[in-house]
């Protein structure tokens, strides 16, 4: 191989923001919007699941509102005459990930089963990484937040309680992947199985709308909806290689 | 003018600039104690208020994540440009009217750069952390990311600062000597320490030149990249109206004009307070103002080329973002940074306008003013206009926002304070090498100082 072959390889190799060619697992979610009837049940099961603060009035008004998962509202028409479409977003997944090359402290990064990951503890909260999300689902924590007993009963134990001044988002539920891993090591090293494991919204959507599966594996739920004619990601110009993809609410002509 | 430097002699250039350092009057501990209780109440409590509260002391929110406080940083970064880079370009262009002034002009550099690093302080969620984005070995076995803007940004500040301080120390050392030999008690203690035993000798100087002009080219590419590398931070990314390749000319040129006002009203303080008159002349401002003329063109002409790019692209993002800042909330901030920054300038054009000190005064503050409101719309109009409109958002600063972007002017004054009491703030070895000679005595044989 030449040197120049080397420099070439080493610029391609490197221009993968995880440096990963491939992943282990490489997780994705489908969101139809065709079924999906914007209830909003899979924001309150994202804020149990991940002890989201109750940010309180006063915060709220300033819009510090903490949603892992919110449902974006876009109004067409003039009254009587107007139709709302609901897009549920939360974090993308992006394979190329824009938060996660400007971090200085690599506190966001590419982890091997294509999840874009959050370590609290290692953020210094320079908040560069909401500002170069286009997706606009990074949340930063303006304050600490106090959960008044009894509501401090609730919180669930496998999720860290963040501090002020770090940066938070939608994890895909790690802590339910991690778990659904260690399960499926302890039956004696299988993979984990299709539909074993699913995020707190998921789970939840009264309506299954969502999918959440491996994309890796050509048969699960998730890769079988991924061909869907009606697929299309949020922002696909920008080239993140986003890991969820919607499809398309299908609409009666005339 | 009364103050030609030709009617000076050696010995009054050590007497004023000694006395400048010595002797000290009542006006300069009321202007010092002053200036520190600022610092204190309008920088330092609402900081610690804001350090036991979190960062929602500030009036940052969802979209607008990036404030007030990121817009000091660049505004302090701007305004340390002029001074070591203007200082080294003179010098290498043999330009003689730099050397009555370079030495404070250095020392803004300096201080500048310490208030903005403090701004980066201010800024982060956890600056108790803030040692994690430097790369040094550690029991954790991380690196920083390398990959990052903002850690191209710690890098480059950081050679910055060291560099510039090397600078005006060894630029400094004649002069520290000259002190030293005339002063006597813990002064002359200290400033033989910081003479480093400089005896005046041929080699000495020729060292020392040769020292002083390396570190001099050396800077100018140095100043040149460091603000490139602050724009990257925003340039890098993919959000409407920052994602500009236009923005690394753009930030340096906005750099060097707010810096080159800012020395203006260095100057004209010093003058005023220091009894400098005989060394900052008329012709300092108006090289000065042709400068700050130029600039703004070129500053005028950025800020077209980049309203144009938006403009043409056609992408919906960049045309949103783009009338936003022309027609938005923040538009009339916009339409006086326009007024500031690129018609008022326009009066240097004339050269009596140049060349009258309180006029430049006035022209300098209101293009700083200018140019603090171009760094805040660059991160507040960008921010609140993203792709996702259902993410669209409104940042308006807060009381403890304000008052410490009030109390870095008060922290800067403090330091510069400091400073002229411990640095001869005129270069005395090179006015004086501005001089006729004593012993060839031909007082008519220029006005002013060559140039």
């Amino acid at each position: 191989m030449s040197f120049l072959d080397r420099i070439t390889e080493g610029w391609r190799k490197n221009r993968k923001p995880g440096y990963y060619e491939e992943f282990d697992y490489h997780w994705a979610m489908t969101i139809d919007l065709d079924q999906c009837s914007g209830c909003g049940a899979c924001v309150t099961a994202c804020q149990a699941e991940n002890n989201l603060p109750i940010v309180g009035e006063d915060a709220f008004t300033k819009g510090r509102e903490i949603k892992w998962l919110r449902l974006e509202h876009y109004w067409e028409g003039e009254y009587p005459d107007v139709k709302l479409n609901v897009i549920p977003m939360m974090c993308q997944h992006c394979d190329s990930a824009p938060c996660e090359t400007v971090c200085p402290v690599s506190a966001t990064y590419h982890n091997q089963d294509g999840l874009n990951t959050q370590i609290y503890n290692r953020c210094i909260g320079t908040r560069s990484c909401a500002v170069y999300c286009p997706y606009e689902v990074r949340y930063f924590n303006y304050n600490d937040h106090a959960w008044e007993s009894p509501l401090d009963q609730q919180l669930n134990p496998d999720v860290s309680v963040r501090e002020k001044g770090v940066m938070e988002k939608c994890t895909f539920c790690i802590q339910r992947i991690r778990q659904a891993k260690d399960n499926a090591k302890d039956d004696g090293r299988r993979r984990v199985r299709d539909g074993e494991v699913q995020p707190a919204c998921v789970q939840t959507c009264p309506t299954k709308a969502m999918v959440f599966g491996d994309r890796n594996d050509p048969k699960s739920q998730v890769s079988q909806s991924l061909n869907d004619p009606r697929a299309y990601k949020v922002l696909d110009e920008l080239n993140t290689h986003s890991s969820v993809v919607y499809l398309k609410k299908v609409e009666a002509e005339g | 003018m009364d103050g030609e430097l030709n009617q000076l002699k050696y010995t009054d250039i050590h007497n004023d600039v000694v006395r400048s350092i010595v002797e000290t009057g009542p006006n300069y501990y009321i202007a010092l104690i002053t200036a520190f209780a600022f610092t204190l109440i309008c920088f330092f409590f609402p900081w610690f208020y804001q350090l036991y509260y979190g960062i929602g002391a500030a009036g940052m929110n969802h979209p607008g994540v990036w404030g007030t406080y990121l817009a000091s940083f660049i505004f302090w970064i701007g305004l340390s440009h002029s001074g070591t880079l203007l200082s080294c370009v003179l010098h290498i262009t043999n330009s003689s009217w730099r050397k009555a002034m370079y030495r404070s002009a250095e020392a803004m550099t300096l201080f500048s750069l310490v208030v903005a690093a403090i701004m980066v302080m201010v800024h982060v969620g956890r600056p108790w952390f803030i040692h994690w984005a430097a790369p040094y070995p550690n029991q954790m076995e991380m690196w920083p990311n390398f990959r990052s803007p903002l850690l191209f940004d710690v890098m480059a500040i950081t050679t910055y600062l060291t560099g510039s301080t090397i600078f005006i120390y060894m630029g400094s050392i004649p002069d520290f000597a000259a002190v030293r030999d005339r002063t006597q008690g813990w002064r002359n203690t200290m400033y033989s320490l910081m003479s480093l035993g400089w005896r005046g000798t041929d080699t000495e100087w020729h060292r020392l030149h040769w020292a002083y002009t390396f570190l001099a080219v050396l800077i100018i590419p140095l100043a040149v990249s460091v603000h490139s590398i602050v724009s990257w931070d925003f340039a890098m990314s993919i959000v409407p109206a920052l994602h500009q390749t236009i923005f690394a000319p753009y930030f340096v040129v906005g750099a060097i004009y707010s810096g080159t006002a800012g020395i203006v009203t260095v100057m004209f303080v010093l003058r005023k307070f220091m009894d400098f008159g005989q060394y900052i002349t008329e012709l300092h401002f108006d090289n000065l103002g042709k400068l700050l003329l130029v600039l703004s063109l070129l500053w005028t002409y950025i800020n077209i080329v980049e309203v144009f790019t938006g403009f043409y692209s056609g992408a919906s993002g960049e045309i949103e973002a783009l009338n936003y800042r022309l027609f938005g909330f923040y538009a009339p901030l916009y339409w006086e940074m326009i007024a500031f920054c690129a018609i008022a300038p326009l009066l240097c054009a004339f050269k009596s306008f140049r060349t009258s000190f309180v006029p430049m005064l006035v022209l300098s503050i209101a293009i700083n003013i200018g140019m603090y409101t171009e760094r805040f719309l660059i991160v507040a109009t960008s921010l609140s206009r993203q792709y996702l409109p259902d993410a669209w958002g409104l940042y308006v600063p807060s009381a403890v926002e304000i008052s410490i972007l009030l109390g870095t002017f008060a922290l800067f004054t403090t330091l510069f304070l400091l400073f002229v009491k411990v640095f001869p703030s005129v270069s005395m070895y090179e006015v004086k090498e501005t001089m006729e000679s004593p012993k060839k005595s031909t007082p008519a044989a220029s006005e002013g100082s060559p140039a």
